[in-house]
């Protein structure tokens, strides 16, 4: 699906006549050495969409910040809403880049090294869209230095946050390297050094990425699991981490790399290129196989463990909490654990699945849809589940404004994927595998 | 007041929390202090510019 094979003729040469002449060369003077790249004005069209509809974003958030969180439908019950849901999210399925720096740097894995810089963008993405949503969410982000000044010991958000800031560092330092490898920039010997060094001691970077993450994920999952008033996120503890805590943390090692597998099948088809060989994704799609089939065992258990042991003894059947209301239902579980657990787990522990590109792609898709339902329902359902005799549940959907701030990291992260993939060598095998076409 | 926050206190809550976050921070200092001192010394002496890990050395 090449998108410049697709343009005709006549509109190639009115793009190429209408562009001046000194911009076509200076973007082509940036671009990876021996690699082909679409035509100006084509990238220029490409983006305009997103750009639009980070716009979009942009008024929203500004709504939010000069107008205050009554532009959102968040309420008493939703102190939590689709944000954090996304913040969850994008956390999970950035995963990859800590999972994937830890198995080239520390465990050993050198065929990694052919997908290390696209996991570390994403990651980069990823973990900058939580602040960005986070940023948003507190309504007043000129006073988010408070929880630094103000650090709460005792809570596992302060740690979320400490975490947070600390892997974010983490990943701009991992991603730096990548930017000054641009071919303009890497002819500047300091800028070359420095690239360079960085990739010499990486591996204490990802150790460090490994540290931080193994801890924010699981508090992510420990802020739910402590909260003993609310029955259906509630879990019984080793030492003082609830089951959640190590649930989340296996899960985003065990879904972000499907995300990064997914996100490079994506860009492979938009492009028309093969940029990564079939034994870089067969190695991660078979670690990602191994990971969720354990975490589905692990996870499967908890279920019935708190299903028949910690439910019951807070007076609720499990039933409870998937019926008598228009949305959460037991297919919210199915899809959770069946759709998105086992499947994908079972298509890439087996070779044959694993090593067919429509297969593996199916699993990864269901790998990423499994993880985000998890997180919806660690979320939201925990929210809106009724908790007093006299509850009912509290349903909830997202003022536009919510939408709009939460679809803005999206069009950040394509174009920001855009612009690396047209500028900087993201990946090592492009001119190995691709003769040279335009994308 | 001490160590840099605002309500510290002397207790074990404070130095696993307070503690870490040094941690983090000050193997992530290190490591960048480390790569750019070691770059400028290395430009300064003029070592060649082939031995990186650009593009076309992967």
């Amino acid at each position: 699906m090449d998108i410049t094979a697709r343009i005709p003729q006549s509109v190639s040469r009115i793009g190429d006549a209408l562009t001046p002449r000194f911009l076509v060369d200076a973007d082509k003077a940036l671009w990876p050495k021996g690699c082909e790249r679409a035509p100006l004005w084509m990238f220029g069209m490409w983006l305009g969409p997103w750009l639009f509809l980070a716009a979009w974003g942009g008024i929203a958030a500004i709504l939010c910040w000069g107008l205050a969180l009554n532009q959102t439908n968040m309420n008493d019950y939703y102190g939590f809403a689709i944000w954090i849901w996304a913040d969850l999210a994008v956390i999970a399925l950035g995963g990859g880049a800590f999972f994937s720096g830890f198995l080239r740097y520390v465990a050993g894995k050198d065929k990694l090294k052919n997908i290390i810089n696209y996991a570390v963008l994403i990651g980069f993405i990823c973990y900058s869209s939580a602040l960005l949503i986070l940023g948003i969410d507190v309504g007043q982000p000129l006073r988010g230095w408070f929880i630094f000044w103000h650090a709460n010991v005792h809570s596992m958000l302060t740690e979320v946050a400490f975490c947070l800031t600390c892997y974010f560092i983490v990943l701009t330092i991992e991603y730096a390297p990548l930017v000054l490898e641009n071919r303009q920039l890497d002819r500047v010997p300091l800028f070359h050094k420095i690239s360079h060094n960085f990739h010499e001691i990486m591996a204490v970077f990802a150790a460090t990425g490994a540290f931080l993450s193994f801890f924010h994920q699981g508090s992510l999952g420990g802020v739910a699991g402590v909260l003993f008033g609310r029955p259906f996120a509630y879990r019984e503890h080793i030492f003082i981490w609830p089951y959640t805590f190590f649930l989340f943390t296996w899960s985003a090692a065990a879904y972000g790399p499907c995300f990064t597998l997914l996100c490079t099948r994506i860009i492979e088809g938009i492009t028309g290129k093969r940029l990564v060989s079939n034994d870089v994704y067969h190695l991660l799609g078979k670690i990602a196989g191994w990971m969720i089939l354990t975490y589905f065992i692990a996870k499967t258990w908890d279920t019935v463990y708190w299903a028949m042991n910690t439910a019951p003894e807070r007076g609720f059947h499990w039933r409870e909490f998937y019926s008598d209301n228009a949305f959460y239902g037991v297919w919210i579980l199915v899809v959770e654990l069946l759709l998105g657990g086992i499947v994908p787990a079972l298509l890439l522990v087996f070779k044959k699945t694993r090593e067919n590109m429509f297969w593996l792609t199916v699993a990864v898709v269901l790998g990423v849809i499994g993880v985000s339902v998890n997180r919806w329902a660690m979320v939201l359902q925990v929210m809106a589940a009724p908790v007093m005799p006299f509850d009912q549940w509290a349903l909830y959907y997202p003022s536009w404004q919510e939408v709009a701030t939460t679809l803005l990291p999206v069009a950040y992260g394509v174009i920001l994927i855009s612009l690396s993939y047209r500028y900087l060598p993201v990946f090592p095998q492009e001119r190995e595998l691709g003769a040279g076409k335009a994308s | 007041m001490f160590p840099f926050i605002f309500e510290w206190e002397w207790d074990m809550a404070h130095y696993v929390f307070m503690g870490g976050l040094y941690y983090a921070l000050g193997i992530v200092s290190l490591g960048v202090a480390y790569v750019v001192a070691k770059a400028l010394i290395q430009t300064d002496q003029g070592h060649g510019h082939g031995d990186g890990h650009g593009e076309e050395h992967r």
